[in-house]
This record gives C-alpha cells, sequence and structure tokens, in this order.
C-alpha cells in the first residue's frame, strides 16, 4: 500500500485535541454556572439572615442523598472508561448503565423535593413565595434557576453516555480509541463537581 | 494522520479509595456544618469543597495525566470565577 493509500484509508484521529476541545467545553459550562454562583454570592453578602432563614426550607438530608448518588454514579463512569482502556469493552457499558440509573434516582430525588415545595407554595409564580421577603425570594429563585439548569444537565449527561454505551456495544468506540467515552465521562464528572459546589450553598445555607 | 490517546490507567482500587474519600469527606462538612455552625462550617466549606472537586478533577477526570495546557485551561476558568466573586465583593465592601 502506498503512503497516500494508507492516509486514505485510516480515519483521521486526533484524541489529544478532542480532548482539549472537551476540556474547553467543560470550561465554558463551568463559567456557565460560575455567573449563578457569582449572583449567588452577591445577594447572600446582601441578605444573608433572609438566605439563611430560606436555607432552613430546604431538606438537607435529600441534598447530601443526592450527592452520595452523584459521587457514585462518577465512580460508576470512572470505572466504565477504566474497564474500557483495559481491553474489557463488554463490561463497559454495564457500567454507563448502573450510571444512567443513578441519574434516575438523582432526577427522581430532584422531583420529590421540588413537588413538596409547590405544595407548600415555594414555588415561582405562587403567591406563598411572593410573599416572602425579597432576601428569600432572591434565595429561592437562584435555587431554582441552578439545581434545575443541573438538572438538564443530568439528563444531557445520561443522554450521552447511553449513546457512548450503544456506540461501544456496536464496536464503534473500542479500547484502543476509548476518546469519545472518554470525553462522555468528562461531562458527567463535570456534572458532579457542580454539585459539589451546589451542595453547601443551598442545602446547608442553614 | 492519527494521534492515539496516550492515557494510562488508573487502578480500580484507587477510584474506589477516592470514592470513599469523596463520601467521608461529604460526612465531614455536614458534621462540621450541622454541630460546629458559624465560622468552622464556614472554613470547613472553603476547605472541603474544593478539595472535593480536586479528587474528580485529579483522578476521575484523569487530570494529573494530561499536560499543561488543560490544566491552564482550568486554572483560568477557576481564576475567572474567583476574579469575578472578589471584585464584587470589593465592590459591596466600599460601598
Amino acid at each position: 500500500m502506498t503512503g497516500a493509500a494508507a492516509v486514505a484509508a485510516s480515519p483521521h484521529r486526533d484524541d489529544v485535541r478532542s480532548r482539549m476541545g472537551m476540556w474547553l467545553f467543560l470550561l465554558t459550562e463551568f463559567l456557565l454556572f460560575g455567573g449563578l454562583f457569582v449572583a449567588y454570592a452577591a445577594y447572600r453578602s446582601i441578605h444573608r439572615v433572609e438566605f439563611h432563614h430560606a436555607g432552613a426550607e430546604l431538606n438537607a438530608l435529600l441534598g447530601v442523598g443526592n450527592t452520595v448518588v452523584l459521587l457514585t454514579s462518577s465512580l460508576t463512569v470512572a470505572l466504565g472508561v477504566h474497564a474500557l482502556r483495559s481491553g474489557r469493552d463488554r463490561e463497559a457499558p454495564l457500567w454507563s448503565c448502573a450510571t444512567i440509573l443513578l441519574a434516575f434516582v438523582f432526577l427522581a430525588v430532584k422531583a420529590v423535593e421540588w413537588s413538596v415545595k409547590y405544595e407548600h407554595g415555594l414555588f415561582p409564580g405562587k403567591p406563598a413565595l411572593a410573599a416572602l421577603p425579597a432576601g428569600e425570594r432572591l434565595f429561592f429563585g437562584l435555587y431554582f434557576a441552578t439545581t434545575g439548569l443541573h438538572a438538564l444537565h443530568v439528563i444531557a449527561g445520561a443522554v450521552v453516555l447511553a449513546v457512548a454505551a450503544s456506540l461501544i456495544a456496536r464496536g464503534r468506540i473500542t479500547p484502543d480509541a476509548p476518546v469519545i467515552a472518554e470525553n462522555a465521562g468528562l461531562y458527567w464528572h463535570l456534572v458532579d463537581v457542580i454539585w459539589i459546589v451546589i451542595l453547601p450553598l443551598f442545602y446547608l445555607a442553614a | 494522520m492519527s494521534t492515539p490517546a496516550t492515557h494510562g490507567t488508573e487502578g480500580a482500587g484507587t477510584l474506589v479509595a477516592v470514592w470513599a474519600a469523596l463520601v467521608a469527606l461529604t460526612a465531614t462538612l455536614v458534621a462540621v456544618i450541622r454541630y460546629a455552625p458559624g465560622n468552622p462550617g464556614i472554613v470547613a466549606t472553603m476547605v472541603i469543597t474544593p478539595t472535593k472537586a480536586a479528587l474528580v478533577f485529579w483522578f476521575f477526570m484523569h487530570l494529573r495525566e494530561e499536560g499543561r495546557a488543560i490544566r491552564y485551561f482550568l486554572f483560568a476558568g477557576l481564576l475567572t470565577v474567583i476574579v469575578f466573586v472578589g471584585l464584587m465583593m470589593l465592590d459591596y465592601g466600599l460601598r
């Protein structure tokens, strides 16, 4: 085979730049949430007492429980990437399925939490929330915006992991070329890191 | 032309140990805030939360295997948020 034919036959692949592109994307995601964290710091410095009172309305047990769920899901993603890199490509999709299951658990807990807030009237558009002091309204506004945006990222991450698992199962991602699965894992880990920051800001704020 | 991955593999035992450390740090943070609210709780939050994030970045996200460029990306992002928060606090503090 000539050199030109060899180049034409081999698919273009650049894992280093693929990972670099993913990290750049993750940086933009971090800055997206960073804006919300800056807003939190600003309003908390003004409404210190109200943020304390509003934080007491959140169920810290559910927040901590969901933290353990997400930390465990990060472990299952890391074990999946480890299995793929070690050549156990039949095992890797199973770890992705475990992660997706944990994502559903996280979202179910979040749904319970939000529905309780809705029943108590502490939901955007409800009169009970509108009657609260300005600082508490700001706290709940930031809480719903931040945890809602995070929940959307959990859903997106679960979809990305499902696609990666499907590609592994079909032999499109292999132990020799695992970068797509690694990048899907990186996205999930960032979702976990963002929740690590959210926990003390909202659930442990009281 | 192909540039294949050059990553090594993190041991499964190490990954499980990191997960256990993350859960233990979460429990520690909750305990300190619950039983020693106020300044100890704030200090615990300022120390434990970045430590947990660093463990995820370093081990789960394999940052320790990456080159300097990617570490600089991350550092730039963190620094940007810290500068934003710092300038904002300065603005409110000096009013």
